[in-house]
């Protein structure tokens, strides 16, 4: 039996484990704390900052922060959710998110997210920026207009596929997903059922010939906020 | 050198888009041509390369938000060629008509009962300040409200059946991605007696119109010209699918059956320097000749038959006009307009009862090509979608011929034989030329957002050049 931790978030009290961060405490207490590059499968990226509570009144990111006895942590105030909605624009800006046309729309954690917090236009100029598409897999397509840098690819391959097929490159706003190949996608042993092609929060790595196969009103997000499941959890 | 005239009309209202006309006279104030400018680009076929194939039916409908449907169902049917798939499920294929269906309906109740309707039911020159949507409001309430009603029930069914009543998800490469609960049936079903009653009840106005104003509306803008668009292979009329035939000015076949993925050997596109608008031919007459209108008067023009009673019984009076000849009068489109939509609705009718909806063999699979072209007979008319893909599936090049295209040249036409008529050597533009314009511009519908792949809204603005090119007159409508 694991050592139980007893700290609030925003005032409800919560009984964790040792070792436990505090978005998985959270999550397990059915307390929602909007997040991007987090998943449950992955180690912890920390680089998004749309998890960032306030412990003990500091910003820490709730995904790499572990829990510990009687700490007080804030989550659902207007300031930090002000912090969320701007780290959102600035990652809309960044690339090329076109949801209106975008096969992962109404499935993407990035327009969710956005949605939940209230960001109904982008309030930052657009960069437009150039990125790349790579088409070359039989069952994948790569878009990176639609990256946010998240990681989950990079940690998938390399902690679960065991493949090492996504890495980072580049530096700042040149930062960008490559390859582990000598040119394209195609030329590396990624799968369709690979972890990796599982993970992506927006439309950046897509199953070829899946899209639009699920109706609107039908999709992830159609009828329901993006944590409303893990609110479910609450008692 | 300062007795030059040259007339220009800009904006044009109540059409999707925006125009221009130029006006130009020889050296006794004759009208020598009339060119409808369309001065917006878009470029849609230049930025969807290197896209996917399967995000095309989703992304090209951007063109438009009227009828972002027939875009959708004409990018998704060239893109069931791409995946090999020849034939449908009986589900996939009857839900996708049933939204083109709604889509007729809607949109042609927009535009009967929202945008042309001042025009006939104030006249040509009623004041603007109640020649209008509000002015039918107030004298006609109850047809406002049926044009209302009626595009509410055409949305409908376009949400139904692709997710939102704009810019859906429904139709994918193959086949579709819902069919229809019995539920969303029944709250179709519950209403389509009205709107039969009141597709039955524009039809009467737009044909007694006709009739009672032939005299009149018989020479206004209107010529000869060759006419084309789908047709089943037994001659009837399909709105959406069937193969290309063309018709001239009298009725004799230019060409038949044509299967659509060939169109590129039947019809070419002429690019003129002062329009965005490209002008498409039938080849085999060239350019000067090869000219043709597409859309609502075309359609009942070429097809045999029309499959549902009622639209059958219509279209046999609209021919009798013309003693079974194919009509020419540009304001009979309005009559034409009606048939497509009381046929829509005897279409929604018919489909409803049909228990293939409920189906749930949604998708075909087949081999992948890389090539795929696909047809539609959209409210404005024939469509026209062709995509050429690599072997990783991405778009190479496009080519949208869209219905407003199409009648390019009609519209000049158009336009020139109202100029012709209404200047008599006098050079200027009047309130009474500027409405008549506008008149025969919006009996084609067009769409010229789309047919450009164009921004904007729709003032007309038109400008009277002399025989030298120099400006003499310009009157701005908003």
């Amino acid at each position: 039996m694991s050592e139980q931790i007893t700290f609030t978030i925003d005032g409800i009290e919560i009984k964790g484990k040792a070792g436990q961060t505090i978005i998985e405490a959270a999550d397990e207490a059915g307390i929602y704390i909007p997040r991007l590059c987090y998943h449950p499968e992955l180690a912890p990226h920390g680089s998004c900052r749309v998890c960032t509570v306030l412990v003990n009144g500091k910003p820490q990111s709730a995904c790499t922060q572990p829990i510990a006895e009687g700490i007080t942590v804030e989550n659902n105030t207007k300031e930090l959710d002000e912090h969320r909605r701007n780290l959102i624009d600035m990652l809309f800006i960044e690339g090329n998110h076109f949801c209106m046309f975008c096969e992962k729309s109404g499935n993407c954690e990035l327009q969710a997210v956005a949605y939940r917090l209230g960001i109904l236009a982008p309030k930052y100029p657009y960069f437009f920026p150039k990125k790349d598409v790579d088409s070359t897999h039989p069952d994948i397509f790569l878009d990176l207009n639609r990256c946010i840098l998240c990681g989950r690819c990079v940690s998938a391959s390399r902690d679960i596929d065991g493949k090492g097929v996504f890495e980072f490159v580049g530096r700042s706003i040149e930062k960008k997903i490559a390859v582990n190949a000598e040119a394209s996608l195609k030329d590396t042993n990624l799968k369709q059922a690979d972890k990796a092609a599982d993970v992506c929060p927006v439309g950046t790595i897509n199953k070829k010939r899946t899209a639009f196969a699920i109706p609107i009103g039908k999709r992830l997000y159609d009828s329901k906020p993006i944590g409303s499941d893990i609110e479910s959890r609450r008692k | 050198m300062s007795n030059s005239k040259r007339i220009i009309i800009e904006p044009v209202t109540r059409v999707e888009g925006h125009g221009k006309v130029s006006i130009l006279l020889d050296e006794n104030n004759k009208v020598t041509q009339a060119r409808f400018h369309v001065v917006e680009f878009r470029g849609f076929e230049r930025f969807i390369q290197g896209r996917p194939y399967w995000e095309i039916p989703v992304l090209v409908q951007r063109l438009c938000g009227i009828c972002p449907v027939s875009h959708h169902l004409a990018a998704a049917k060239a893109m069931d060629k791409i995946v090999g798939v020849d034939k449908l499920t009986p589900t996939a294929e009857k839900l996708r008509r049933l939204m083109h269906y709604g889509q007729m309906f809607q949109s042609h109740a927009l535009h009967f009962f929202h945008l042309c309707s001042p025009d006939l039911l104030f006249g040509f020159d009623a004041d603007p300040k109640i020649r209008n949507v509000i002015g039918v409001a107030i004298k006609y309430p109850e047809l406002a409200v049926q044009g209302v009603m009626m595009r509410k029930y055409g949305q409908e069914i376009i949400k139904a059946t692709a997710g939102k009543k704009i810019h859906g998800t429904g139709a994918i490469p193959g086949g579709i991605n819902k069919n229809l609960s019995i539920a969303e049936r029944d709250v179709f079903l519950k209403d389509i007696k009205q709107m039969l009653d009141w597709a039955r009840g524009a039809l009467n106005i737009a044909k007694d119109y006709t009739v009672k104003n032939l005299d009149m509306l018989k020479p206004f803008a209107s010529f000869d010209s060759n006419h084309l668009s789908l047709v089943r292979s037994d001659g009837a009329m399909d709105l959406y699918h069937g193969n290309l035939r063309a018709i001239t000015a009298d009725g004799k076949k230019i060409f038949d059956q044509v299967d659509y993925s060939n169109y590129s050997d039947y019809i070419a596109e002429e690019v003129k320097s002062w329009s965005y608008m490209k002008f498409p031919f039938i080849k085999s007459l060239g350019p000067q000749n090869g000219w043709y209108r597409v859309g609502p008067l075309a359609g009942i023009n070429t097809c045999d038959f029309i499959d549902t009673p009622e639209a059958e019984k219509a279209r046999k009076d609209f021919m009798a006009l013309t003693s079974n000849k194919p009509n020419n009068i540009t304001m009979a489109y309005h009559w034409a307009r009606m048939i497509e939509l009381l046929h829509s609705a005897e279409k929604i009718n018919e489909l409803l009862h049909d228990k293939d909806l409920q189906g749930t063999d949604l998708v075909v699979k087949g081999k992948r090509r890389n090539e795929g072209v696909g047809l539609i007979e959209a409210p404005r008319g024939t469509l026209f979608h062709h995509y050429k893909i690599n072997d990783n599936d991405q778009i190479i090049s496009a080519n949208l011929i869209v219905s407003t295209t199409n009648n390019n040249e009609p519209f000049n036409r158009a336009v020139q034989k109202v100029a012709a008529d209404y200047i008599d050597g006098v050079p200027k533009i009047t309130e009474g030329l500027l409405n008549r314009i506008e008149v025969a511009i919006r009996a084609y519908d067009p769409c010229l957002s789309c047919a450009t792949h164009a921004l904007g809204k729709m003032p007309l603005i038109v400008t009277l050049y002399d025989y030298q090119g120099n400006e003499i007159d310009s009157k701005t409508k908003q």
